[in-house]
């Protein structure tokens, strides 16, 4: 372990207490000191329910909640703060977007296409939707290494194409799609882009604006957040003129027996009391990722992906999924062990206090598309290190010879 | 490394199953589905008078899945349907609630999988060929 492994892993007290090798942190990540003690200055120096109150500790939250969202708005480079929108998780965003957007513009013999690599989650809202409206849903299949060719979407595109839903990283290969060009393309038809950006925001620098994206989802608690809050981002004109999503307190300007009028956005889609303390939890994440900067920690993520690639490229007995090329696999390596279920493979790692996940990580469409039921995934943060990454690859020579093979 | 389940009793039922075959005069069958991980059993049975006279399964699926299937018609081929059941019983109760000694014992081969009950996730692996037998006898 080098001095910076070690100063990093400090930082993390979880992995202070836990001799665990802690590598499915494309599943969520832990926590540093700063993001916990951010969330529990919340509630010991300014907890009240922010918007409402007119007193200093409810104008204190309501402020911490704003400048979390203002930090949010230029970490992803939303070109305005009321464009980033608070939620429980990507999931949610998607869901937001699905109902808002979705049932109120996607009409009957309408079609809707999604990339066969999405996460469930980017992939039954639409489905939904569908069943919903009477749109149709088209698939957009990959190659055998998870590659999306946009000639294939050009075949797939129509005048009634609304919508297209595609994840910006691959939660199972790593793979990183040319999110723009499908934008580019999405645009031409007239159709908007609703994108997936649950495994890119944490691992890269990402541009909302250059990707021209019209909707972008993500969740706090894979960047180093706490769980329960998220965030999806909108194009002001399409958020402005969407219906809300959730009804209840704190979305309405005015309420009379006759008569609603909501509030702005991004307060329309924020009803009841949000979770302010997760946002100032999410913008000392951003904080911590900024003290660091994205180039060291994708750097740092890069060479702990090469390390294991290269190496399982060595073994026979393993074959990785999606791409050969170790640079096309960003911090996410999902494989197999010949004669071996995945299942197997994860408890036989897990005796070796290494988590990493097995399954069809959400994304069973993806799964059948390559032709596998399932696998194993193993996925990096930065504050892993090249000792964890070579006791994980020691595991994974020895499990054949576990299960008796 | 711990002391795990991936012993040699389920490594050799795995690797080498005595019941993973076709069974052409099978009177009972049914498959059963873990769809989250795959595991994926056809349970055949040959039941005469009420006795199983034979069984045997095919499918795929994780070490845990098969060898506890293999296990389970080593112990219930010879057995009535009703003896059949009180051992899926058992084994049900034993990896959900816990079970006595004795009871542990007439599971014979079975009892080892007892610690699949500390790991909620391998529950369903474990118990999808008792599951299957029972669903085809009690629909």
């Amino acid at each position: 372990m080098t001095d910076t492994d070690r100063k990093i892993r400090e930082e993390f007290p979880l992995l202070m207490r836990d001799d665990t090798i802690y590598l499915d942190n494309a599943a969520t990540t832990q926590k540093p000191e700063q993001v916990l003690d951010a969330e529990r200055r919340f509630y010991e120096t300014m907890n009240a329910n922010p918007m409402r109150g007119l007193y200093d500790l409810s104008l204190a939250a309501t402020d911490a909640y704003e400048e979390a969202r203002a930090k949010v708005a230029s970490f992803i480079g939303a070109g305005r703060s009321e464009e980033i929108i608070f939620t429980r998780n990507a999931t949610e965003g998607v869901n937001l977007v699905a109902y808002s957007y979705g049932l109120h513009n996607i009409k009957r013999g309408d079609e809707i296409i999604v990339s066969v690599a999405e996460h469930h989650s980017n992939f039954l809202p639409w489905k939904n939707v569908a069943a919903m409206t009477g749109a149709t849903v088209r698939y957009w299949d990959c190659d055998e290494e998870g590659r999306f060719d946009p000639d294939v979407l050009d075949g797939l595109i129509t005048d009634r194409t609304r919508l297209i839903a595609i994840t910006h990283v691959s939660n199972v290969i790593g793979r990183i799609n040319d999110v723009a060009e499908v934008a580019r393309r999405a645009h031409a038809a007239g159709a908007v882009v609703c994108c997936d950006g649950a495994q890119s925001v944490p691992h890269m620098r990402v541009d909302v604006r250059a990707l021209d994206v019209d909707f972008f989802a993500f969740s706090g608690h894979k960047m180093y957040a706490p769980m329960g809050i998220g965030v999806v981002y909108g194009k002001y004109d399409l958020l402005d003129a969407m219906p809300p999503f959730l009804y209840g307190g704190e979305m309405i300007e005015s309420v009379t027996k006759e008569r609603t009028t909501y509030a702005e956005v991004p307060h329309k889609f924020e009803a009841g009391t949000v979770n302010a303390a997760g946002a100032v939890g999410l913008a000392a994440a951003i904080d911590y990722v900024n003290s660091y900067g994205m180039d060291f920690i994708e750097s740092r993520e890069r060479e702990l992906t090469g390390h294991v690639f290269d190496a399982m490229k060595e073994m026979p007995e393993i074959t990785v999924i999606g791409s050969q090329k170790s640079e096309e696999h960003h911090g996410i390596i999902a494989f197999k062990v010949e004669g071996v279920h995945p299942h197997d493979v994860t408890a036989i790692l897990s005796d070796a206090c290494i988590a990493v996940r097995a399954g069809h990580h959400c994304a069973q469409p993806l799964h059948r598309q390559i032709g596998i039921m399932s696998s194993t995934r193993v996925s990096f943060s930065f504050y892993n290190n090249l000792d964890e990454a070579d006791e994980f690859l020691s595991a994974i020579s020895g499990v054949r010879s576990r299960m008796g093979l | 490394m711990a002391d795990t389940f991936y012993n040699e009793i389920i490594n050799e039922h795995n690797l080498n199953p005595y019941h993973k075959h076709a069974l052409k005069d099978a009177n009972f069958s049914l498959e059963g589905v873990n769809p989250s991980c795959g595991d994926d059993i056809i349970l055949n049975l040959r039941v005469e008078d009420g006795v199983i006279v034979d069984g045997a399964y095919e499918g795929n699926g994780c070490a845990i899945s098969q060898a506890s299937a293999d296990i389970m018609l080593d112990l219930v081929i010879g057995r009535t349907r009703e003896e059949a059941l009180r051992l899926s019983d058992i084994f049900m109760r034993m990896i959900k609630s816990g079970i006595t000694d004795e009871e542990k014992e007439e599971l014979e081969e079975a009892g080892i999988l007892e610690s699949i009950s500390h790991m909620p996730a391998r529950v369903k692996c474990a118990v999808l060929g008792w599951r299957t037998l029972n669903e085809m006898f009690e629909g």
